[in-house]
């Protein structure tokens, strides 16, 4: 049995949490069929998408307090998954159930853990804290089904080199391929750091720095969390004021934030915001921000977009794997190392005898 | 976790007795092992008289080494999956499949109250542990019929303490159900694992204290009735036929085996697809399902043949060979 490329216990984003209302939505979360909702106290349920019945999604059935009716025979579902109404018995089968998902909410999205449930522990759902909506703010989106193993989206995230081909004009430079960077990390996440210093502000942060003429010292902390979470602590600030020592009031700075989900092996769903600590109740910067990044395939993002899913078109038809790698791709491999690790911890090896060589 | 099962083979690495008549087997599986959760089961290949045949079997304790461990009752009077299991020594060979579920242990409820009798204490005892390791609130009511056949009685009682509390039927010793229920928390559930009799009583207190049905949970152990199984003579006048229905072989696969068409599902008494109209019997009724209310059992209109049998006398039943 070939073990998929995403570890099940660990906590994926699997909506918005003003998206999951009291009505049925459908996602695909690690090849898992779920269906979400709100209940009347609250809180999110999900379920597994599928009658236990005949298997039709229960997504197309319909909420009656805070039960699901299937939509072909009627069986009923509670939140904990159990069937507690059959048609046309007085008695309702004990192994009927559907599986029922851990679900937490947490930093403005839904998390949901795909596997073992006795491990779902709160405390693992990775650090958000920017997508909270106080310190930090911005306004971003999903993009659903994208068309890509979420490996490559971690390895776009983590390897900024490509800003300067991919997003010529906005936040690319070529400064961020002659500036040397940093790999760290610990057992469950990894951190590319790279200050390009006493440089041109690319045109994306001149225009919010606005110190015209200034150079400026450039940081991008690139922060991966295991298995799926990627957050780029990013910004400018006047050469010579004291940013690479710590000291940003002469800057401005911003975050990427990616909840990076894996639909299924080649697909996924990526949930990205974009925040900053600067003008923070300028509503309008929030909206420009967010078509800078997602804007009917003009924003950064869609750029991106384009390149990951043609990406996966091509692996799919060159099968040399694993890929060629750069010095560049550090990051992206210390990521994937750390997901390989997960991997491992869930797929133990089976113990077959050693094979002496003689 | 309701996944399909793989099949693959294993290999027998030991035995070991619990009671007089319950064995402890330790399987380790060629192909990959798949961690049970609580609750599970493995289906093992059986021989039955030379026949092929396959029996379920819940998984005992936590299984943290990559093996499997599944306890068997030698049973003198059924189907004969236990004389099998028993004749087995260590390093013998055997077809198993990856572990299923039906009887899933949920997570975070206010209390758990356990309920186990006799040999099905093997679901109960590794959910006692896996609650007891959570640190969550347990109590275990364990009954057996004599003082010698409690199974991980010694285990049982270092992780739980003072919430075990067994019955030996021989000595009158009767959990009170009713009292037992009414002070679990709101919230909390009942997982109950053992003979018909045992269910059915847990099923009635639970109705009477107007707790919510899918808070009781239990998995069916289709071989055990309220009256020992015995051979059986069954009439089909539709079909012209009368076939016996032998000890060790349920009503069902003899219909099958007879030529009768049947449709079936669960073979647990569970689905209710395999039920066929009685005409008249002069025997005892046992019905061994879950299907059929305590009403509709008692107005014995039907049997799921599955399990079900006559005791004490011979059985009339309809099949449904006819166009309408």
């Amino acid at each position: 049995m070939d073990a998929k490329p995403f570890p099940l216990n660990a906590w994926y984003a699997a909506a918005w949490s003003h998206e999951i209302k009291h009505e049925l939505a459908a996602r695909t979360i690690c090849d898992h069929d779920v269906v979400l909702y709100r209940r009347t106290d609250g809180q999110v349920t999900a379920l597994e998408d599928a009658c236990w019945h005949r298997l039709l999604p229960l997504s197309m059935g319909h909420l009656k307090g805070d039960e699901v009716v299937c939509g072909y025979h009627g069986l009923v579902f509670n939140a904990a998954g159990r069937c507690t109404y059959m048609p046309a018995q007085k008695t309702i089968n004990p192994s009927a159930c559907v599986r029922a998902y851990p679900v937490v909410e947490r930093h403005r999205l839904v998390w949901l853990w795909p596997g073992d449930p006795a491990l779902a522990d709160p405390a693992k759902i990775p650090d958000f804290h920017w997508n909270d909506g106080t310190d930090w703010v911005g306004e971003g989106g999903t993009f659903y089904d994208l068309g890509c193993d979420y490996r490559l989206v971690i390895d776009n995230l983590m390897d900024l080199t490509h800003e300067t081909y991919v997003h010529a004009g906005s936040i690319g430079d070529e400064a961020i391929t002659s500036a040397p960077f940093d790999v760290t990390h610990t057992e469950r996440t990894a951190t590319v750091t790279r200050w390009m210093i006493d440089i041109e502000p690319p045109p994306f942060w001149a225009k919010q720095l606005n110190r015209p003429g200034e150079h400026v010292d450039r940081w991008q902390i690139i922060y991966f969390q295991a298995p799926s979470t990627v957050v780029g602590d990013v910004g400018v600030a006047v050469t010579g004021t004291g940013a690479p020592q710590g000291d940003r009031s002469q800057g401005v700075n911003g975050a990427f934030l990616a909840a990076i989900t894996p639909a299924t092996e080649k697909t996924c769903h990526y949930f990205w915001n974009f925040v900053r600590t600067f003008r923070t109740d300028d509503e309008q910067l929030s909206r420009d921000i967010q078509k800078a990044h997602v804007n009917e395939g003009k924003g950064v993002y869609d750029q991106d977009h384009v390149v990951l899913e043609a990406q996966q078109k091509a692996i799919d038809r060159n099968p040399r794997m694993p890929f060629y790698n750069l010095n560049i791709d550090a990051g992206a491999l210390w990521a994937r190392k750390l997901i390989d690790a997960m991997l491992a911890e869930e797929h133990p090896k089976p113990h077959v005898p050693s094979q002496a060589a003689e | 976790m309701s996944e399909p099962v793989e099949w693959g083979g294993a290999t027998l690495r030991s035995i070991r007795d619990l009671t007089p008549d319950i064995r402890l087997f330790e399987i380790e599986p060629e192909g990959e092992f798949v961690h049970p959760t609580p609750g599970s089961h493995i289906n093992v290949a059986v021989l039955i008289d030379g026949r092929a045949d396959v029996r379920s079997y819940s998984i005992v304790g936590p299984c943290t080494d990559g093996f499997y461990q599944i306890a068997v009752k030698l049973l003198g009077d059924t189907r004969g999956g236990s004389a099998y299991m028993w004749s087995l020594a260590p390093g013998a060979k055997l077809t198993v499949s990856t572990p299923g579920n039906h009887f899933e242990l949920s997570r975070g409820r206010p209390e758990y109250l356990l309920l186990a009798g006799g040999i099905g204490i093997t679901p109960i005892y590794t959910m006692a542990l896996a609650l007891a390791q959570a640190g969550a609130n347990v109590r275990l009511l364990y009954a057996c019929r004599r003082r010698q056949d409690f199974a991980f009685l010694d285990d049982l009682q270092e992780r739980l303490g003072p919430r075990l509390q067994v019955f030996v039927d021989e000595e009158g010793q009767r959990a009170d159900l009713d009292a037992e229920i009414a002070r679990l928390a709101p919230g909390g559930e009942l997982y109950v694992c053992g003979p018909i009799g045992m269910l059915e009583a847990a099923k009635r207190a639970w109705h009477a204290s107007g707790r919510p049905v899918d808070q009781l949970r239990f998995e069916t152990f289709g071989n055990s009735g309220r009256y020992p199984s015995e051979a059986f003579r069954v009439k089909i006048p539709r079909l012209h036929m009368e076939i016996e229905v032998p000890q060790n072989k349920t009503l069902l696969d003899a219909l099958e085996e007879a030529g009768v068409g049947m449709i079936s599902d669960c073979r647990r008494g569970e689905c209710g697809l395999c039920a066929l109209p009685i005409l008249e019997t002069d025997g005892i009724v046992d019905h061994r399902d879950v299907f059929f209310s305590d009403e509709e059992k008692a107005a014995n209109v039907k049997l799921c043949t599955c399990v079900s049998r006559v005791a004490g006398g011979s059985i009339t039943i309809d099949t449904a060979d006819r166009a309408a």
